[in-house]
């Protein structure tokens, strides 16, 4: 009994150190004045333009990889194709990558030099160090997560059902929409999720591609580090707070869409 | 894809020699040195508290412990820039606990421990869930002590599952960004390579950010392949 007693408060002890005595602190630190101040530098447009940006690159990354995640999933366990193993091992690639390899590789493919750079030039577009390069990469961050939750349900799944209505005449498209879509649907809804969790939160890639011009291509969270190199902490920690409420948001919802048997 | 591919032609542009003499620079070795340093102290960390922390979660029973449970995920949901933030607020220089760890290696430590919390204990917990506590029982009831038992037999039940929530924090570890540009920054001795990439790309020099950052490149597939091969080897039983 002792043991077991030293052993809960070893892992307690270790997730209070680490993970919730700061994260209060943070709250602590913003609310300590009260809530005028926090409202006065969330409302600062350049903090509100930085939400913005956040949102949009969020908004086309998501169902973007929302569709491509389930496709890949669909390929990866009902087909046979060449470089299938290939294909499941390049998924998690951007989850093993370091966010600024991502970004220096966007960087080197769109910069002036680049292998697009010069064609885009011509032609007046700019990515690097506007709103494409910053969705670019918070696409190529998110790529992995819906992908990696559908995929398991969907081998546990089997295809008998689809199988017994493609007996009954049923088109492809009336299979996916019938009867596969709805099985994995609760996979779908957690793979979101976590990839809307990682759009609103991407630094490192996006702080390489977006060239974090204030007011124009920050991100939330840059601005959080902008603010703090340049000695605006309550700023800093206002924003914080906001995406830490997203986050805790993400659990709560993760814990009502998750299944039941996982404790 | 594509974009990865720029990178490789960008690191083999330069040649086998300015790609040595990129990795070779005092500068980058200090980096690499250090962020692979930091990294194994944290999977060894996590390894050990992780583990612990999933036989908590599974085998006692005290109020609150869903709650516990579902706090764990913090990190993966939180942005990692915030959670430097929340380090720097508790340990930085205002503290109100006393301890200063800003640009120290202990707080680049703390933060990866903060940043990859969640591995070892997704990967352990359902397995401490699927394991039958009488095989425990009946160890013990044959005299077994209670290391012994841990030894023989749940250990080398879990053991995968540690092993592959590791290789996992580990390659999280070695590219983490966001959660130390704030509390280690950028000094002569907590410059990770993560960070040391980002500064040669402000400074303009990619061929030498190219190059460091297929060392973190070749890192990450290596830990790609070491997961492939650990799922191959412990599903060998359901595959014969």
């Amino acid at each position: 009994m002792p043991r077991r007693l030293a052993l809960r408060g070893v892992a307690l002890l270790y997730l209070l150190v680490i993970l919730l005595a700061p994260l209060g602190m943070v709250f602590y630190r913003t609310f300590q004045h009260g809530l005028e101040p926090v409202w006065q530098t969330l409302s600062d447009p350049l903090t509100v333009h930085a939400f913005e940006i956040t949102l949009i690159a969020a908004a086309v990354a998501v169902p973007l990889n929302t569709v491509f995640g389930v496709l890949c999933a669909l390929a990866i366990v009902r087909r046979r194709f060449r470089g299938k193993g290939l294909l499941n091992a390049f998924i998690d690639l951007p989850l093993a990558v370091s966010p600024v390899v991502v970004g220096l590789a966007l960087y080197l493919l769109y910069g002036r030099t680049g292998w697009f750079g010069p064609w885009l030039g011509a032609h007046g577009i700019q990515v690097l160090f506007a709103l494409p390069a910053i969705v670019l990469a918070t696409i190529f961050v998110s790529v992995p997560f819906v992908a990696r939750e559908v995929i398991p349900t969907l081998r546990e799944l089997g295809n008998e059902q689809e199988q017994a209505a493609a007996t009954l005449g049923a088109t492809r498209w009336q299979r996916f929409w019938r009867i596969t879509l709805p099985s994995i649907r609760w996979a779908v809804i957690y793979g979101v999720i976590l990839t809307t969790a990682r759009c609103l939160g991407e630094y490192g890639a996006v702080a390489v591609v977006s060239g974090r011009i204030e007011g124009k291509t920050e991100t939330a969270t840059t601005r959080v580090d902008d603010l703090v190199q340049n000695f605006q902490t309550s700023g800093a920690y206002a924003i914080s707070v906001v995406l830490a409420a997203i986050a805790i948001g993400v659990l709560v919802l993760m814990m009502l869409t998750k299944p039941k048997e996982a404790v | 894809m594509l974009p990865l591919a720029a990178l490789l032609w960008e690191a083999k542009k330069t040649g086998k020699e300015g790609f040595w003499q990129a990795i070779s620079n005092p500068d980058a070795v200090a980096a690499l040195k250090l962020t692979f340093g930091a990294a194994l102290a944290v999977v060894l960390i996590n390894s050990v508290l992780g583990t612990v922390t999933a036989w908590v979660l599974v085998r006692d029973d005290f109020r609150g412990k869903s709650l516990v449970n579902s706090v764990i995920d913090l990190p993966f949901a939180l942005p990692t820039i915030v959670a430097g933030l929340t380090l720097l607020a508790l340990y930085g220089p205002n503290s109100v606990v006393g301890v200063h760890l800003a640009f120290t290696r202990t707080a680049i430590v703390l933060a990866l421990c903060f940043v990859t919390l969640p591995f070892v204990i997704r990967t352990v917990q359902p397995v401490l869930l699927e394991l039958d506590v009488e095989m425990e029982e009946a160890a013990r009831s044959l005299g077994a002590g209670q290391l012994t038992v841990f030894r023989k037999i749940v250990l080398p039940n879990i053991l995968p599952g540690i092993l592959s929530g590791s290789v996992l924090a580990l390659a999280r570890a070695l590219g983490e960004i966001g959660s130390l540009v704030l509390i280690a920054g950028a000094t002569v001795h907590t410059t990770v390579a993560s960070i040391y990439v980002f500064q040669l790309i402000q400074d303009g020099d990619s061929a030498g950010a190219a190059a460091v950052a297929m060392v973190l490149l070749a890192a990450a597939f290596f830990v790609l392949l070491a997961v492939g091969a650990l799922r191959f080897y412990v599903t060998r039983h359901e595959r014969a």
